[in-house]
């Protein structure tokens, strides 16, 4: 059984940021602290629970693999002007941020 | 004019000519143009889109379900070429090129859309202090909270801007607007509405419901908006409805003990008695788990939200992570953590675990009982700022809701008065998955018994 540890530490909130893609401020990871423990120390009452014989739960209505007819067109293919209309294009591809190392345009 | 507040007379007037479509857009925008500054309802407003619909309709049979009828959307609905923010900074500039299923149901069924609505940013709240474009002011009593997350959709209906409006509900956000304006709203089975075009909060919890001033109204509404989409492989088309007559209800001991404000035990109480006076039969029942739900909330919707956001990387659409407000930060980072390596089984496996009992739990209650009664919060609505500071207090705020999102249960909330303080009471039906009609025959038993009018607070 692994003990919850209720309080979390500065480092752990770090690593959560980094987890998340979040750049936290300074200011940010005081506060998240202390809220972000209490609620965690809330949400801990449920290691009182048994439920060792007990199946999980993530759809309510028992649904599987549901299909749709194999039709080419759902009507609902969208331009690729329409694709790229919230955002900067390159030659019809998504403009990313540089990966490598020693490029800095993108 | 004086705007009518039901569908039945809306429509009687344009088929009377009492007054037309355009006059009624009008009378909507004058109000609008008026409160809009100070209240912060509409994020947009679809002045063009409305008055070209309202001609359509002028010139037209005037034979379609929802004609006339002047809706308006939680900003969280894809509108096609029509600015759609979920509350969020990150999203203040996107326009859709495509819309929600539930929009084209509603504008092919003849609603005028007059405009998207305020809410806590991606849905995370319960006041609508979460919105990165300014809180909304509860029309009642601009003190208060207007409720959230859907708080737009309950303040336009208050404030008497539209006559219908459609919100989310992953774990109260329609009930509780509904309830601190005075208002009827749905909260449907988990997969009879279409979710296609809505931006995701919690997917397995996320429910699209209308909000209206009468039971009947909502009924027409989510009966325009249910069915099949094959854009939503979750969406399942199924209804049961046993019976017309000797309804029984139960009260769960565990929505009536601490916490709850005695002015609303006290309303629920005059309410169960109107019930028993039509010969609706109570019993008390036991539903012993439910005060873990919140804690099951708590984990399983961060995780997912976590997930839903992730795909905010600023490339396709929207703007940078660091864009997203202080809430959506809080709830990637539970998410994250709950479900981060060391943590998994002990927070998400577990939180999934304890949801199968408070389902089984409910699935038991309702072989005994047709219905559930609750209250839809703790408090009649409270005032702004007093829960911003702790999250933790705002999140207990949902503590009644939390039942139905996580049992996959449909719920109705329903007005049955006004504190001490004039601010809207209310009481909230549950029903066994897909038993809406129930519901809705619950909620009309109420209106006819106790002459109900609907009332807006200006």
């Amino acid at each position: 059984m692994i003990h919850l540890m209720t309080r979390l530490t500065k480092k752990e909130v770090l690593h959560v940021a980094e987890l998340s893609n979040l750049k936290l401020s300074e200011s940010e990871v005081k506060k998240f602290l202390p809220q972000l423990s209490k609620i965690i120390e809330y949400v801990s009452q449920l290691s009182e629970v048994d439920t060792k014989e007990t199946k999980s739960t993530s759809q309510t209505m028992g649904l599987t693999n549901v299909y749709r007819e194999n039709s080419g067109d759902s009507g609902e293919t969208l331009t690729q002007e329409e694709v790229f209309s919230n955002t900067d294009e390159y030659n019809g591809f998504f403009k990313v941020p540089a990966i490598l190392e020693g490029r800095t345009n993108k | 004019m004086n705007l009518p507040l039901t569908i039945k007379e809306t429509q009687e007037g344009l088929k009377s000519k009492k007054f037309s479509a355009v006059e009624l857009v009008d009378t909507y925008l004058d109000k609008i143009k008026k409160y809009n500054d100070e209240f912060k309802i509409f994020l947009t407003i679809t002045e063009e889109v409305a008055y070209k619909k309202a001609k359509e309709i002028d010139n037209s049979d005037l034979t379609l379900p929802l004609f006339g009828v002047v809706g308006s959307y939680k900003d969280i609905f894809l509108t096609k070429g029509i600015r759609t923010t979920a509350g969020s900074k990150i999203l203040e500039n996107f326009i859709p090129p495509y819309s929600a299923t539930i929009i084209k149901k509603l504008e092919n069924a003849g609603v005028i859309s007059i405009g998207k609505l305020n809410c806590d940013a991606f849905a995370h709240g319960s006041s609508g202090e979460n919105s990165d474009f300014g809180t909304t002011l509860n029309p009642w009593n601009k003190e208060y909270t207007a409720g959230g997350s859907s708080s737009g959709s309950g303040a336009v209906l208050s404030s008497n801007m539209s006559l219908i409006s459609i919100g989310t509900d992953t774990c109260g956000s329609i009930r509780l607007p509904a309830n601190y304006g005075y208002l009827v709203s749905l909260k449907p089975t988990y997969g009879v509405i279409s979710r296609y075009g809505v931006i995701a909060m919690a997917s397995s919890l996320d429910t699209v419901g209308p909000l209206a001033h009468t039971v009947p109204d909502v009924e027409t509404v989510f009966n325009v908006i249910k069915g099949k989409d094959y854009l939503d492989a979750t969406v399942t088309e199924k209804s049961i409805n046993n019976k017309d007559s000797k309804f029984k209800i139960g009260i769960p001991k565990e929505f009536f003990v601490g916490g709850l404000s005695k002015e609303i035990e006290k309303n629920i109480s005059e309410v169960i008695k109107i019930y028993k006076k039509e010969h609706v039969e109570f019993v008390d029942v036991s539903l012993p788990s439910t005060k873990y739900a919140i804690s099951v909330y708590y984990i399983i919707q961060p995780a997912e939200v976590s997930s839903n956001l992730s795909r905010f990387d600023g490339i396709r659409y929207g703007g940078l992570r660091d864009t997203f407000g202080e809430e959506a930060k809080r709830r990637i980072m539970l998410g994250s953590y709950v479900l981060s390596a060391g943590f998994y089984d002990a927070y998400y496996e577990k939180a999934m675990k304890v949801r199968t009992i408070i389902k089984n739990e409910v699935d038991e209650i309702f072989t005994k009982v047709d219905a559930l009664i609750a209250p839809v919060a703790p408090t009649p609505a409270f005032k702004l700022g007093e829960k911003t500071n702790d999250p933790l207090s705002m999140y207990l705020t949902d503590i009644y809701a939390a039942t139905a999102n996580l049992s996959g249960i449909p719920a109705i909330a329903i007005p049955s008065g006004f504190s001490d303080k004039k601010l809207p009471l209310g009481f909230q039906l549950m029903a066994p998955r897909f038993g809406e009609d129930i519901l809705f025959k619950l909620g009309k038993i109420f209106e006819i018994a106790t002459d109900y009018k609907p009332k807006v607070a200006f």
